[in-house]
């Protein structure tokens, strides 16, 4: 297929960007194997695929962070070899990549302007770059972002859109935009659209990678499918279906893909009573019962996350009664909450959960570690013997319990992640976006163990920001909006307008 | 991506990456035996490890501190109060067992302080030990009124110029340090944890760690093996000085950098501090061998921490 597709476009000359046969190795990873991509000016093209299937190697290597071992680059007619990024951005290729690094110290002025800042001599022209920097956030209608505001004072949300204000800004000709609504709300991926389309007229291509289908359907004109590293197809988004992108996806039949199972909600494993903390939430009150998923829907920005970090004892609140299983539980840190049977996935993996230089074994055992020290010595061999059999459970794919968890893709890093917290035995998992930046077969992975933790007598708290994972995995919905409580939902009661009418702050 | 088993150049290339210094040892060794017939005598390298020995005991100490991605700049200083203390102790004829224990209490407990303002108040340990440094050499000034302590008896020297079945004492304590730090660093929870707070403080604390109790062990820990440091040191010298031990930290750092341990945190060895060590000490000894004045010893030593520092960094690198 990959050899048809090549004679016929190779014949067309009107490609902006042409990749053809690309090979990249890593140590013991055949990233890609022989990749292609044609990509039209004024295009919306889409890259799909797994975690892991190469998508991101592949924009590396356009945006200069890679170089590959195989293969050419024909961008606007002229074969192209990428020496860094600033290589790719003098020649017009520009990306915003999926884990956000912004300097939080610096304005976002000066982030945006960053290595091209005007100069009057040896001077900057702050003043100058600022008033830029509002012409640029005015021309894409992005509001409520003050040029001379620290990054650190930004929301996740409002970091991602300078992160496309400072890709837009190059002007390139070619845009690569890696997972780029993961951590904005559907308000602005709207927004996002506008700023696509506004751009497509210019002629500029865009790449966007996204797990999410339907923005997929909405935004893209052509999509490309990877997996395993090797190109699988490309077709017009008219020309295909759902479920027919995640078949190439994936290689094999999905079903539903929200793998729910029906449970009977048992007695209140946790009650959360009158959490307040000033600026953040306010009186949060709920109770979540053995067998249930309880969703916490909202913006970004709700204060999901803070109320959640507040429970488990990572943030300390003005009021509030945590109650297990009916008892009292005093939490003045995650240890005690973890003695008392919680566990938490956090929302930032890279900032606040991965050991990046540890191998994954650590990484699984460091919550639970106690459990296997006789005597003050740790027993390695016992750890070796759980990871094993945890890397196969949970499907990781890595080369070996030894790796440094750093090394593998962000689905199977969650994974890990997962991992750690049922090694507690926690009676109550708390998990904060489980699925962001993971492809579909990895979400149905991790949504089925949600399901089964549950099922087994647990309770899973679950904040997300995708409605229809809320409304596909849970059994009751809390909406919060500005850090006030608005509304808890039942199954049956469950829709995307009443949940976003109550996150947006409207009294339905 | 396909995950297939490792091939046989890439294992090579892991194996290589990690034991780069052992390699690298070898080849000085080589070298300067070569340049110098009296380099493998017995003699020599007894001479070797009994001079690294003192730096070698303090660099399985901050070895932990560092790894937590903190420092200690004071451990110099930490041995000099403690060697004054002991040998007054020793000197005033009290049984040699009390001196000792003085000094292992002083490092200690130089050691907690440092530790408590470290984790309690949120100064950067760049500034906390540069003050302790400046507090400790001043109190064991004071305390001597600047004199050194000397003639401390044959208890006490034991431990710094006696041999226990063949091998002199400075050797035997530093072998037993290093046991005891790498069981600590490897097997025990302490080690552990001290890697996953220099990797990530913050998912560190969201596991469960108490970040602050374990840095407080770590700095607690390199205060104490200035305190054994300073044994060996004092009794070798037979004698308690206020000026010793200035700038050991800075080799004790070196070595341990120089074997692998991240001034960033979250990475490190004990093996490879004692090889870092043994790279330095080799060096130091041979170049005197060769008559190399100690000036141009100096320098090259500075090269060498400045060689293995990128070389470092190189590898251990986190993926952008």
């Amino acid at each position: 297929m990959n050899a048809e597709i090549k004679n016929i476009r190779q014949g067309e000359d009107d490609y902006l960007l042409k990749v053809e046969d690309v090979t990249m190795k890593f140590p013991g990873v055949l990233a890609l194997d022989k990749v292609s991509l044609y990509v039209k000016a004024g295009t919306v093209h889409a890259l799909m695929g797994e975690n892991g299937a190469g998508k991101s190697t592949l924009m590396k290597i356009l945006f200069g962070i890679n170089k590959p071992n195989e293969g050419e680059i024909i961008f606007k007619g002229r074969k192209l070899e990428i020496n860094g990024i600033h290589d790719a951005l003098t020649n017009g290729i520009s990306m915003i990549q999926q884990e956000l690094s912004p300097i939080k110290e610096m304005t976002v002025a000066e982030n945006i302007f960053l290595g091209r800042e005007k100069m009057k001599g040896i001077l900057v022209k702050a003043k100058e770059i600022e008033k830029d920097t509002e012409k640029l956030l005015k021309e894409l209608n992005i509001e409520g972002i003050r040029p001379d505001q620290k990054m650190k004072e930004l929301s996740t949300a409002r970091m991602q859109l300078v992160e496309i204000a400072k890709a837009v800004s190059y002007n390139a000709d070619l845009l690569i935009m890696d997972e780029p609504t993961s951590a904005i709300t559907e308000r602005e991926v709207e927004h996002l659209f506008e700023i696509i389309k506004d751009l497509k007229k210019r002629g500029i291509a865009i790449i966007y990678i996204t797990h999410k289908m339907d923005e997929v359907f909405c935004i893209a004109d052509e999509v490309t499918v990877l997996r395993d590293g090797k190109f699988i197809d490309t077709k017009p988004i008219s020309k295909i279906t759902k479920n027919a992108l995640i078949e190439l996806m994936v290689g094999r039949e999905i079903g539903n893909i929200y793998v729910k199972t029906e449970s009977k909600p048992g007695d209140v494993m946790i009650s959360v009573r009158n959490f307040s903390k000033k600026g953040q939430f306010n009186n949060i009150n709920f109770d979540v019962r053995s067998g249930e998923i309880f969703g916490l829907a909202g913006l970004v920005g709700a204060g999901r996350s803070e109320a959640m970090m507040s429970v488990f004892g990572a943030n300390r609140p003005d009021t509030g009664e945590v109650f297990i299983k009916g008892k009292k539980i005093r939490v003045r840190s995650p240890k005690d909450a973890i003695k008392s049977g919680m566990a938490m996935l956090t929302e930032d993996r890279k900032a606040a959960g991965l050991f990046p230089m540890l191998d994954v074994k650590d990484n699984i055992v460091i919550a639970n570690l106690e459990a296997f020290v006789k005597l003050f010595l740790i027993q390695h061999k016992e750890i070796e013997k759980c990871c094993k059999c945890e890397i196969d459970k949970l499907s990781i794919k890595t080369p070996s319990i030894f790796q440094e968890v750093q090394f593998l893709s962000g689905g199977n890093q969650q994974k890990v992640l997962v991992s750690r917290w049922l090694q507690t035995s926690p009676d109550v998992l708390i998990m904060d976006e489980p699925t962001r930046g993971i492809d579909v077969g990895a979400k149905a992975e991790i949504h089925r163990l949600m399901s089964d933790f549950a099922a087994s007598g647990k309770a899973v708290i679950m904040i997300s920001s995708e409605l229809p994972e809320i409304i596909g995995m849970s059994d009751r919905v809390l909406v919060m909006h500005e850090g006030e409580q608005m509304a808890i939902l039942n199954r049956d009661e469950l829709s995307q307008e009443r949940i976003l009418a109550y996150a947006a702050g409207e009294k339905v | 991506m396909e995950i297939k088993g490792k091939d046989k150049r890439d294992i090579a290339a892991e194996l290589f990456k990690k034991y780069a210094i052992v390699l690298v040892l070898i080849l000085l060794i080589m070298i300067l035996s070569l340049l110098s017939p009296q380099f493998l005598k017995i003699g020599n390298i007894k001479n070797i490890l009994r001079q690294i020995s003192v730096v070698t005991i303090m660099s399985f100490g901050v070895n932990f501190v560092i790894i937590t991605a903190g420092i200690d700049l004071g451990l110099g200083s930490y041995v000099a109060l403690a060697s004054v203390v002991s040998a007054i102790i020793a000197k005033a004829g009290h049984p040699v067992v009390f001196a000792l224990l003085a000094a292992l209490g002083i490092g200690l407990l130089i050691g907690m302080i440092n530790g408590a303002i470290i984790s309690g108040c949120r100064i950067p340990p760049f500034i906390v030990t540069l003050g302790m440094t400046q507090i400790t050499r001043g109190a064991a000034l004071l305390i001597t009124n600047g004199k050194p302590v000397s003639l401390l008896g044959d208890g006490y020297t034991f431990f710094g110029k006696g041999n226990f079945l063949g091998i002199p004492m400075p050797v035997v304590i530093m072998l037993l340090v290093f046991v005891i730090s790498s069981i600590k660093l490897n097997n025990m929870k302490f080690g552990k944890y001290t890697k996953a707070i220099g990797g990530n403080e913050t998912a560190a604390k969201i596991s469960g760690i108490n970040t602050g109790l374990y840095k407080f062990y770590a700095y607690a820990f390199a205060g104490l093996c200035c305190g054994i440091a300073a044994i060996v040191l004092t009794g070798r010298i037979d004698s308690g000085q206020p000026g010793l031990a200035i700038g050991y930290e800075l080799d004790a750092i070196a070595a341990a950098v120089v074997g692998g341990t991240g001034l960033n945190g979250g990475i490190g060895t004990m093996w490879g501090a004692f090889v870092g060590s043994l790279i330095i000490g080799s060096l130091n000894t041979g170049l005197n061998l060769l008559n190399v004045s100690s000036y141009w010893q100096q320098v090259c030593k500075g090269m060498i921490i400045i060689i293995a520092i990128i070389l470092d960094e190189r590898k251990n690198r986190v993926k952008a």
